[in-house]
C-alpha cells in the first residue's frame, strides 16, 4: 500500500476530491497547513509597516491507496489541482506498512 | 344626516380645542407675569440626550474595545477588551462619587483649573435638577448632563490603552486610570468646559443694563464679571472645543505617547511581525465608533436643534473625507487600497471634527477631514518609524495629531467666511445668543494656547503618574508573560478556544 500526500491550493480541494472519488478512492484526510516552496509568499502592509509573509496557506490531502491505483491517483491529483501557476503544490508518496479499520478490525486492503 | 355629523363633530372639536388653547395661553401668560419663568426641560431634548449618552457608551464598549482588540495579536485580545471594559466600569463609579463635582462645580480659589466638592456623591441632585445648555431658557435634567459627561470621562482613559497595549499589567492599568482621571482628566475638562451657563450670564447682563446710578452699575458690573469668571480658565480665554478634541483626544493621545515611551517597546518591535489579528473586529469597532460619535458630537450641543443637526452632518462628512484621504494617500504610498487605511482614516476624521463639529460648516468639515486623514497617515507611516517609539495602536498618531489638527482647524473654520457659525456673545443682547467678535489670528492663538497647556499638563502629569505606578506595583508584565500573551497569563482566559 502507498500513502499519497498532496499539498494543494486550498480552492482546489473540491476538484481533487471529485477526481479521486471517480477513481474509486473512498476516504481522505485534509489538514490546513502553511508552508513555502518556489512560491515566495507575499507582503502585507499595516499603516505603512511592511511585512514579508513567507508561509502561505495550503491544504494537505492524504489518501491511502492500493499499489495498482497509485499512478492513476497521482495523475488524477495533478489533473485536478494544476493551474500552471507557481504554487500549485507537491505530491509525496511513501510506503504504508499497515492499515486497520477500527470498527471491524479489518486489515490492510480490506481496511481502505 | 349621518354623512354630515362626523364633520360637524370634528368642527366642534376643533372649536373646542382652539378655545382650550386660548385659555391655556392666557393661563401661561398670567403665570409668566406672576413669577420669572423657570425653564423646564423639553422632553425632546431630554430624550435625545439620553440616546446620545447611550451612543457614547457604545463607542467605548464595544466600539473602541473591538477597534483596538482587532489590531493586537490574538494572544492579547482579551487583555485589551478587559482593560477598556474595566475602565468604563471604574470611571463611571468615580464620576458619580467625585469626578462630576471636580469637573463641573465651582472650585473656589482653584476654579480656573479644577472644580470643588459641592456635588460629591451627586449631593443635592434630584430628578428636578437642571443643567444649562448653550441656549438661553433651555435646560436639560442634570442627571442627563451628568451621565452624558460621564461617558466622556469613561472613554478618554480607555483611548490611552492602545498606546501601551500588549505589555502593561492589568492592575497597573487600573491604578493608573484612577490617578489619571483624578489629576488629569477632571481638571482639564473643568478648565475647558466649565462655565456659568447662558441664563446666569443673561441675568447678570440684564441687571447691568437695567442698573441706574453709578453705584448700582458698578455692583452690577462686578456681578457680571463674577458670573463670567465662574468658568474654567480656557473657557474664559474663549477656547473652542465643541465635543472634546482637546479634553478627550489630545489629552489621551499625549498620555498614550508618554506611556509608550515609559513602558518601552514590545519585545521584538519593530523587527518581529505583529499584524492585526482580526481586521474584521477592527472594522466593526470603527463602524460602531462612527455611529456612536453622532452622540458624542451632536449630543454635545446638549439639546436637539439645528446646531445639533449641523454637528451631525459635520460628523458624517468629515469622517468620510478623512477615510478617503487616508485611503488614497496610503494607496499611492503602499500600492494597495487597504481596509485598515479606510477605517483608520475614519477615526482620524472623527477625532479632528470633534472640536469643530458645532462650529464649522459642512464644507469646512470636509476640508478638515481631508487634512486629518492625510496628515495622520503620513505621521503614522513615516514619522513614527523614524522616531522609533512603540505606540502599539497609534493613539498619539491618530488621536493627538488628529486632535491638534482639529483644535487649530476649529479656530479657522468657525469663521463665517469659511462657512462656520462664528462666535457667540451672551452679554450683548441678554437672553439671546448674539454674534461675537471674531478675529482669526486671536482665535487660533487661543486654540494653540489650550493645546499647549493640555500637552504639558497631561504629558508631564501622566509621566509622574506612570512613575508612581511603576515604583509601587510595576507597569510592565514579565518577559514570559509578554511572550505567552497577556490573555492566558493575566486574565486566565483565551479569546479563541477552537
Amino acid at each position: 500500500m502507498k500513502i499519497v500526500m498532496a499539498i494543494i491550493k486550498p480552492f482546489k480541494l473540491d476538484e481533487v476530491r471529485d477526481a479521486l472519488t471517480t477513481l474509486g478512492v473512498h476516504g481522505m484526510t485534509v489538514t490546513e497547513v502553511k508552508g513555502y516552496g518556489r512560491q515566495k509568499g507575499h507582503t502585507e502592509i499595516y499603516r505603512g509597516a511592511e511585512y514579508a509573509v513567507s508561509f502561505l496557506p495550503k491544504l494537505k490531502v492524504e489518501v491511502a491507496v492500493a499499489p495498482e491505483l497509485l499512478e492513476r491517483t497521482i495523475e488524477a491529483i495533478i489533473a485536478a489541482a494544476r493551474t500552471g501557476q507557481i504554487g500549485d503544490g507537491k505530491i509525496f508518496v511513501s510506503n504504508l506498512d499497515q492499515a486497520v479499520r477500527i470498527r471491524t478490525g479489518e486489515h490492510d486492503l480490506d481496511a481502505l | 344626516m349621518s354623512a354630515v355629523s362626523p364633520i360637524r363633530t370634528r368642527l366642534r372639536a376643533a372649536g373646542l380645542s382652539a378655545g382650550l388653547g386660548l385659555l391655556l395661553i392666557a393661563a401661561a401668560m398670567s403665570f409668566a407675569e406672576a413669577q420669572p419663568a423657570v425653564p423646564v426641560p423639553n422632553k425632546g431634548d431630554t430624550a435625545w440626550m439620553l440616546v446620545s449618552t447611550a451612543l457614547v457608551l457604545m463607542m467605548s464598549v464595544p466600539g473602541l474595545a473591538l477597534f483596538y482588540g482587532g489590531l493586537v495579536r490574538a494572544k492579547n485580545m482579551l487583555s485589551v477588551l478587559s482593560q477598556v471594559f474595566v475602565i468604563v466600569a471604574l470611571v463611571s463609579i468615580i464620576w458619580v462619587v467625585y469626578g462630576y463635582s471636580l469637573a463641573f462645580t465651582n472650585g473656589g480659589a482653584l476654579n480656573n483649573f479644577v472644580g470643588g466638592f459641592d456635588k460629591l456623591f451627586l449631593k443635592g441632585m434630584t430628578p428636578d435638577s437642571t443643567a444649562a445648555t448653550f441656549s438661553n431658557g433651555v435646560v436639560i435634567p442634570e442627571y442627563v448632563y451628568m451621565a452624558f459627561q460621564m461617558t466622556f470621562a469613561c472613554i478618554t482613559p480607555a483611548l490611552i490603552v492602545g498606546a501601551f497595549a500588549e505589555r502593561m499589567k492589568f492592575a497597573a492599568v487600573v491604578v493608573f486610570v484612577v490617578l489619571w482621571v483624578t489629576f488629569i482628566y477632571f481638571p482639564i475638562a473643568h478648565s475647558v468646559w466649565y462655565w456659568a451657563g447662558p441664563d446666569d450670564i443673561a441675568a447678570a447682563a440684564k441687571a447691568l443694563a437695567d442698573a441706574s446710578g453709578d453705584a448700582a452699575k458698578a455692583a452690577a458690573q462686578a456681578k457680571l464679571d463674577e458670573t463670567l469668571a465662574n468658568a474654567g480658565y480656557f473657557y474664559q480665554l474663549g477656547a473652542l472645543d465643541f465635543a472634546g478634541g482637546t479634553v478627550v483626544h489630545i489629552n489621551a493621545g499625549i498620555a498614550g505617547l508618554v506611556g509608550a515611551l515609559m513602558l518601552g517597546k514590545r519585545i521584538g518591535y519593530p523587527q518581529q511581525h505583529m499584524p492585526p489579528h482580526s481586521l474584521v473586529m477592527t472594522m466593526i469597532g470603527a463602524s460602531l465608533l462612527w455611529v456612536g460619535w453622532f452622540g458624542f458630537n451632536a449630543g454635545s450641543n446638549l439639546e436637539a436643534n439645528g446646531t445639533t443637526a449641523l454637528a451631525f452632518v459635520n460628523t458624517f462628512v468629515a469622517t468620510s473625507a478623512a477615510a478617503l484621504a487616508w485611503l488614497f494617500v496610503a494607496w499611492a504610498y503602499e500600492g494597495k487600497p487597504s481596509l485598515l487605511g479606510l477605517v483608520s482614516g475614519a477615526v482620524a476624521g472623527l477625532v479632528a471634527i470633534t472640536p469643530a463639529s458645532g462650529y464649522a460648516g459642512p464644507m469646512g468639515s470636509i476640508l478638515l477631514g481631508l487634512v486629518a486623514g492625510a496628515v495622520c497617515f503620513l505621521f503614522v507611516a513615516i514619522v513614527k518609524p523614524k522616531l522609533g517609539y512603540d505606540d502599539s495602536l497609534d493613539v498619539f498618531g491618530v488621536h493627538c495629531v488628529g486632535g491638534i489638527i482639529g483644535a487649530i482647524g476649529t479656530g479657522i473654520l468657525v469663521a463665517p467666511s469659511f462657512g462656520g457659525v462664528g462666535l457667540v456673545d451672551y452679554t450683548l443682547k441678554p437672553g439671546e445668543a448674539a454674534p461675537g467678535d471674531y478675529v482669526m489670528a486671536a482665535q487660533v492663538l487661543t486654540q494653540v494656547k489650550t493645546v499647549a497647556f493640555t500637552l504639558l499638563w497631561s504629558g508631564i502629569g501622566s509621566a509622574i503618574l506612570y512613575k508612581i505606578v511603576d515604583l509601587t506595583i510595576g507597569l510592565r508584565v514579565a518577559v514570559e508573560v509578554e511572550q505567552e500573551g497577556l490573555d492566558v497569563a493575566e486574565q486566565g482566559e483565551q479569546a479563541y478556544n477552537m
